[in-house]
């Protein structure tokens, strides 16, 4: 009986013992995902209830506190631009040339009507700093073999308690995650293909988001160029930048 | 006998004044009480089909299972050529586009950034068409507090709480921001022509009345509408007109298969609140005034049967001299029939009279509805319905008489041959 126990000791510490720490594939992720500051030229397709709509943007960021946003077509988008400093974010739109700003319940609005927030577009904090990670299992996605992380919010003010990640266990990418509410409702679901090696690092070329609150297809968020680490002029960064 | 029973009521006021005061009090307020509660079912129902259900309503189906997320990316598209087609079908309702929408309202400071702001409900409607007759049924002249109503494009009216929240005036610049029909991002800068009091709490928060051709610029509906609202002839609803037309409209336009096919909903299925409400008040009023017509019942019956025993003394007089017990029983019948029937006549009139003014002027319940958070009228009024000019008569006629004719049964109790020996005592 004693030998039985041993065994079974030895079995489950070996089977937790193959999975990494849940803090250490956080560091690998944020590594790979974060950056010092970079410029990406992105379109984005939205798969409406009556018609699929693309637009294309430019955006430079810094860290997780600055980022602004220019908007290059449609042409009705065109000329549109967003700046996000700390907590607060400005819309500048050329067809009434006014500067609005966005604070509270809004930033949850979705961007252009597709299945992104204003918080979705603008965070890119270290997904360390702010959730505890579980690894609960494996699976096979796109015929990769990935970790499946539980993180759970460290802090209230984050825009998604839970979250569930499936990581590339040798790119140290996610290839899907899911977004849940505090109550376990699933809020959103994102797919990551087209994975890429840039710059030292490992990147997703092209991001299906699904916000499962709402009709349709979901959005494509399609990397075209992206420039990691590059020199930011500082006056990007403020309001004057808007107009 | 008639005339010579008249000259006794009229001769002899202890007789007949008492009891036709009593029975025209009586009457008066059961008539009154019924115009009441019909007008507040009314005024419930027609408020709502002003300001957001119509009798009937088109969207699309997608959107009717939305609606009360205001889906304007869900709206009809192709709205002139449907209006032509149902016009031409049905051409005794007036048939009106509108649109719903949410956004935010912002105020620009001197540099045009944000001064202030908040969400906003835009109501999207035929302001300047001339010979409109949105601003005529939601009242707008009425409930202008300040400016004027919108008289030319870019104009808006704003709910005059939101305003002082804002800190706007008629005359300032506004930016609506909001969503397209399509989903892009919609700017739009308006000026305020004038602030509005709703006198309903969850409009007065937040809310602007629009024209629908700017709304159709700032949200890309070109050619579309969220809803368009049908309204019967007269103007008052009839759900069994209201179902036909529906039955017929759906048959013929909507597709059950495709979710932007037209489908057209009644006033009363729109909202399965304010289904259940209007049909909780109407089992409420039909109660409350079923229990009010019987206690007039009762209380006017009561009257009747005082009036025969107070009449004790002259009746035995009566039987003394040698008029015989049936003759006695039908006058004193014929008698509170006349009562009743003039009881029941000044009281129908004066409680009409007491309607209609309450038909007109309404009783103001706009400070009790501050907080509320559904669509309800500031102000509820009497209606005048067909019903009012008769059911006082119940009360009035068939109780007291009946009252009466109970009492009147101890006429044939009595002894000639102790008459006079009851009336000693």
């Amino acid at each position: 009986m004693r030998t039985i126990e041993i065994v079974l000791i030895f079995v489950s510490t070996s089977l937790f013992a193959q999975y990494p720490s849940g803090e250490e594939i956080l560091n690998r992720i944020d590594d790979n995902l974060s950056s010092e500051n970079r410029v990406v030229t992105s379109k984005m397709i939205i798969h409406g209830a009556r018609s699929d709509r693309t637009i294309e943007s430019k955006s430079w960021s810094e860290g997780d506190t600055k980022a602004f946003t220019e908007y290059l077509s449609p042409a009705r988008e065109a000329g549109t631009k967003m700046l996000k400093l700390e907590d607060q974010l400005w819309i500048y739109s050329p067809s009434t040339d006014r500067t609005i700003q966005i604070s509270g319940h809004m930033l949850r609005q979705s961007v252009m009507g597709s299945d992104l927030s204003y918080e979705d577009m603008m965070e890119d904090t270290k997904l360390i700093d702010n959730y505890d990670a579980t690894v609960i299992g494996e699976e096979v996605i796109d015929e990769r073999n990935c970790w499946i992380l539980e993180l759970n919010a460290k802090n209230a003010d984050v825009s998604y308690q839970i979250r569930k990640i499936w990581v590339d266990l040798e790119r140290y990418i996610p290839l899907k995650e899911e977004l849940y509410a505090k109550s376990g409702k699933l809020l959103k679901r994102m797919e990551l293909s087209d994975i890429r090696h840039m710059s030292g690092r490992w990147f997703p070329g092209k991001m299906v988001f699904k916000d499962m609150l709402k009709k349709g297809e979901g959005t494509e968020f399609i990397v075209e160029e992206i420039q990691f680490d590059v020199d930011i002029e500082e006056h990007v960064f403020t309001k004057a930048s808007l107009r | 006998m008639i005339r010579f029973l008249l000259k006794g009521l009229i001769r002899d006021r202890q007789k007949s004044l008492l009891p036709a005061i009593v029975v025209a009090a009586g009457v008066s307020l059961t008539v009154l009480m019924v115009c009441y509660v019909t007008g507040v079912l009314g005024d419930f129902a027609d408020f709502n089909a002003k300001f957001s259900t119509g009798h009937v309503k088109i969207m699309t189906r997608a959107y009717a299972d939305n609606m009360n997320q205001m889906p304007i990316d869900l709206s009809l598209v192709n709205v002139g050529e449907l209006i032509d087609d149902i016009k031409r079908e049905y051409p005794d309702m007036e048939w009106v586009t509108r649109t719903q929408f949410g956004g935010l309202l912002d105020a620009p400071d001197e540099n045009g950034e944000t001064r202030s702001q908040g969400p906003v409900l835009g109501i999207a409607i035929d302001l300047l068409t001339p010979g409109s007759k949105e601003p005529e049924r939601l009242t707008l002249e009425k409930i202008l507090v300040r400016g004027t109503l919108p008289d030319s494009p870019g104009e808006i009216l704003i709910s005059d709480e939101f305003a002082n929240r804002l800190e706007v005036a008629p005359g300032d610049n506004v930016t609506l921001m909001g969503s397209t029909m399509y989903g892009s991002m919609a700017f739009y800068n308006f000026t305020i022509a004038g602030t509005i009091r709703f006198g309903v709490g969850v409009m007065d928060r937040g809310a602007i009345i629009v024209d629908i051709s700017d709304a159709r610029a700032a949200l890309d509906m070109q050619d579309a509408s969220g809803e368009i609202l049908g309204y019967l002839p007269g103007g008052y609803y009839d759900a069994e007109q209201a179902e036909a037309l529906t039955v017929s409209f759906n048959n013929k336009y909507s597709d059950p298969e495709d979710e932007f096919s037209p489908v057209m909903l009644k006033l009363t299925d729109q909202s399965e609140m304010l289904r259940w409400y209007l049909e909780i008040m109407d089992s409420v009023s039909f109660l409350i005034v079923f229990i009010f017509v019987f206690a007039m019942s009762i209380v006017l019956w009561n009257t009747g049967l005082i009036g025969g025993l107070r009449r004790y003394g002259e009746v035995g007089v009566r039987l003394a001299i040698g008029e015989t017990k049936g003759h006695i029983y039908k006058s004193m019948i014929y008698e509170s029939v006349l009562i009743g029937i003039i009881g029941s006549a000044f009281g129908t009139i004066i409680g009409l009279l007491f309607s209609y003014w309450l038909q007109e002027k309404g009783i103001d319940i706009s400070g009790l509805m501050k907080g509320a958070t559904m669509m309800m009228p500031g102000s509820f009024h009497a209606k005048i319905v067909p019903e009012a000019y008769y059911i006082g008569f119940i009360p009035g006629l068939f109780s007291s008489t009946l009252g009466t004719m109970l009492s009147g049964i101890g006429i044939y109790k009595r002894q000639t041959a102790s008459l006079f020996k009851e009336l000693e005592t």
